[in-house]
C-alpha cells in the first residue's frame, strides 16, 4: 500500500525523499531537514499534512456525543472556529488518540457541528471506536478524504499565506485569533500547528491544492518534511502518539492532565472512572524534558536512572535544532526532581530534568 | 543517486578509504551513507596516536535520525583527524569526499590495501541494500 497525496509530484519536484509513514508516501525531508526546521523558527515553512484524517461531527447530539467521546470538553468550545486539544481515552483510561476538534459554528445552535482532526497511523482504530461511541446518540460521522491539509507555519507564515490566497481570504486571515479557524469556500483555514510558532493549518479540496502549494513556494515559503517535523514539536514539548502515548498509558503519565476536564463531575465521558481511580491512587510516574549539554543524541528507548527514585525510559529524544544540543521527553518516576542520568551507548551521562516545551516561537523557554 | 568516486577504495559498513601514497591513507563515511543518515549533528573521532585494526570500532557518528558506529578500514596508527567536524559536522554532509573526511591512518600493513572494495564492487553493495 502506497497512498500518495495530491501533491505527490510537487514533493518529487521539490526533491523530496520520499519514505513510508503509514502506508503513506510523505517526504521525510527535501535536502537537509536542519534547514528546514530553522526555516520554520525564522521564517516560514509549510508541510503536506494530508495523511491525517478529517471527520465531520453533525447531527442533533453533536455536542452531547463529542462530551462522552473525548477527555477535554467541547463545552469550553464558545466561539465560532474555535480549537480544543483532547485526548480519547478507553474505557481503562489508556489513549486511543490525541485530536484537534473545532467547532464550526456558533455554539449551541441548531445544526450546531464539529470538525475532528486525529492522526494517520491509528485511523482505522479511532474510526472503529468513534462509530461504536456513536450508537446512542444522533450523529453522523464523515470522514472527508477529498481534503488535503498544508501547514504552515513560522513567524513569517500569516503574511506569506496572505500573498498567495484571495483578498476575502486575507481579511479572513487577519481576524483569526490564536487557535481558531474559519470557512471560506470549500477551504477552511486554522490558526493552529505542531511547530511551536504562529502560523495556519489549512484544509482545502484535492483539486486546489497543488496551485496553492506553487503560491506558496513562490512567496518564499520553504517545503518542511516529517523529519523536520519531528524535531520542531519535540522543541515545542508537544507529545507524539504511538511515542509519548499510546493505549497503554494514562494521559496523567503522559503530560496530558490539563487536557482533562474533571468539571463538570456529572459528564461521564469515556476513560473517565478508569482515569478518576488512577488520580486518586497515583500515577506514579510523569512525562517531563531532558537536556543534555555534552555531545550525543538522546533517543527514543534509552533508560533514565534517577537517583533514589528508580528508572524511566526516553520516549522521544533527537537533537534540537535551535538550541543546539540534545532534548528529550522521558517517562520517569514521580520523585524525580532536578537530574538525572540516561543510559547513552553503554554510558551514563548526566541530564537536566526540565518542564517542556524547550522552544516556543523562536526562543529557548525552559529554565 | 549517491556518489561513488572511482579512485577511492570501500567497505561494506560504508566508509571510504583513499590511498595517499605516503604509507598513510585518509578516510570518510560515503555519499551513499551520509544521505542514509540525514543531518550529521555530532562525529566522535579517534584520538590521534590511537591504533586499530581492521573493523574496529573508531568512533561514532550521530544524525537526527541515528546514531551509527564509525569502523576503522584498515589497521595502523591514527595520525591525524579532522578538527573541523567538531565545530561544522554538516561537512560530513556537503562534502563527504572533501571537506568532510574524519581522521588519517599510518597503514601498518599495506597488503590490507588490496582487500578492500573498488568502486564497483561498493555500488553493488549499495545497490543490494536499496
Amino acid at each position: 500500500m502506497a497512498i500518495k497525496t495530491a501533491l505527490f509530484e510537487q514533493h518529487l519536484s521539490a526533491g523530496g525523499k520520499m519514505v513510508d509513514f503509514s502506508g503513506w508516501q510523505m517526504p521525510l525531508s527535501y535536502g537537509s531537514q536542519i534547514e528546514e526546521h530553522h526555516a520554520v523558527r525564522q521564517s516560514a515553512g509549510m508541510f503536506d499534512v494530508s495523511h491525517m484524517t478529517i471527520v465531520d461531527v453533525t447531527g442533533a447530539d453533536a455536542k452531547e456525543y463529542l462530551q462522552h467521546l473525548l477527555a477535554n470538553d467541547v463545552a469550553k468550545l464558545s466561539q465560532k472556529g474555535k480549537a480544543l486539544y483532547s485526548a480519547m481515552l478507553n474505557e481503562s483510561g489508556g489513549v486511543i488518540d490525541d485530536l484537534i476538534v473545532y467547532l464550526m459554528t456558533e455554539p449551541n445552535v441548531t445544526g450546531a457541528w464539529y470538525r475532528v482532526v486525529v492522526n494517520c497511523a491509528t485511523r482505522a482504530n479511532d474510526l472503529r471506536w468513534m462509530a461504536e461511541r456513536a450508537a446512542k446518540f444522533d450523529v453522523a460521522l464523515t470522514e472527508r478524504p477529498e481534503l488535503a491539509m498544508v501547514a504552515i507555519q513560522g513567524p513569517d507564515a500569516l503574511e506569506k499565506v496572505k500573498q498567495a490566497v484571495s483578498e476575502t481570504r486575507q481579511k479572513l486571515i487577519e481576524q483569526l485569533s490564536l487557535f481558531q479557524g474559519v470557512e471560506s469556500e470549500g477551504w477552511f483555514i486554522a490558526r493552529t500547528g505542531y511547530t511551536g510558532e504562529d502560523g495556519l493549518e489549512i484544509m482545502i479540496p484535492e483539486d486546489e491544492v497543488s496551485s496553492f502549494w506553487s503560491a506558496l513556494l513562490a512567496a518564499g515559503v520553504v517545503p518542511c518534511g516529517l523529519g523536520a517535523r519531528d524535531t520542531l514539536r519535540l522543541e515545542a514539548g508537544m507529545n507524539l502518539y504511538g511515542a509519548d502515548m499510546d493505549e497503554s498509558i494514562s494521559p496523567l503519565s503522559a503530560g496530558m492532565a490539563w487536557t482533562i476536564a474533571w468539571e463538570p463531575e456529572t459528564r461521564a465521558f469515556c476513560g473517565r472512572d478508569a482515569l478518576a481511580a488512577q488520580r486518586l491512587a497515583g500515577v506514579g510516574d510523569k512525562l517531563v524534558g531532558l537536556v543534555m549539554e555534552q555531545r550525543g543524541v538522546l533517543r527514543a528507548g534509552q533508560r533514565v536512572l534517577v537517583d533514589g527514585a528508580g528508572e524511566g525510559v526516553i520516549t522521544s529524544g533527537t537533537f534540537s535544532p535551535t538550541l543546539g544540543k540534545s532534548i528529550a521527553m522521558a517517562r520517569v518516576p514521580s520523585a524525580t526532581s532536578e537530574k538525572a542520568q540516561v543510559e547513552l551507548r553503554g554510558k551514563l551521562v548526566d541530564v537536566a530534568v526540565v518542564r517542556p516545551p524547550f522552544v516556543r516561537n523562536g526562543a529557548q523557554v525552559y529554565s | 543517486m549517491s556518489e561513488i568516486r572511482s579512485e577511492l577504495k570501500y567497505v561494506a559498513s560504508h566508509e571510504w578509504v583513499r590511498d595517499e601514497g605516503d604509507g598513510t591513507v585518509t578516510i570518510g563515511i560515503t555519499d551513499h551513507a551520509q544521505e542514509l543518515l540525514g543531518d550529521v549533528v555530532f562525529v566522535e573521532l579517534p584520538d590521534v596516536g590511537a591504533e586499530f585494526a581492521a573493523g574496529e570500532d573508531a568512533g561514532v557518528v550521530e544524525s537526527v535520525k541515528a546514531a551509527s558506529d564509525l569502523y576503522a578500514p584498515v589497521s595502523g596508527e591514527v595520525v591525524a583527524i579532522n578538527d573541523q567536524l567538531e565545530d561544522s559536522p554538516e561537512l560530513a554532509n556537503s562534502d563527504p569526499y572533501g571537506e568532510g573526511w574524519f581522521f588519517r591512518v599510518k597503514l601498518s600493513d599495506q597488503a590490507e590495501m588490496d582487500e578492500l572494495l573498488s568502486a564497483d564492487a561498493y555500488s553493488d553493495v549499495c545497490d543490494d541494500e536499496s
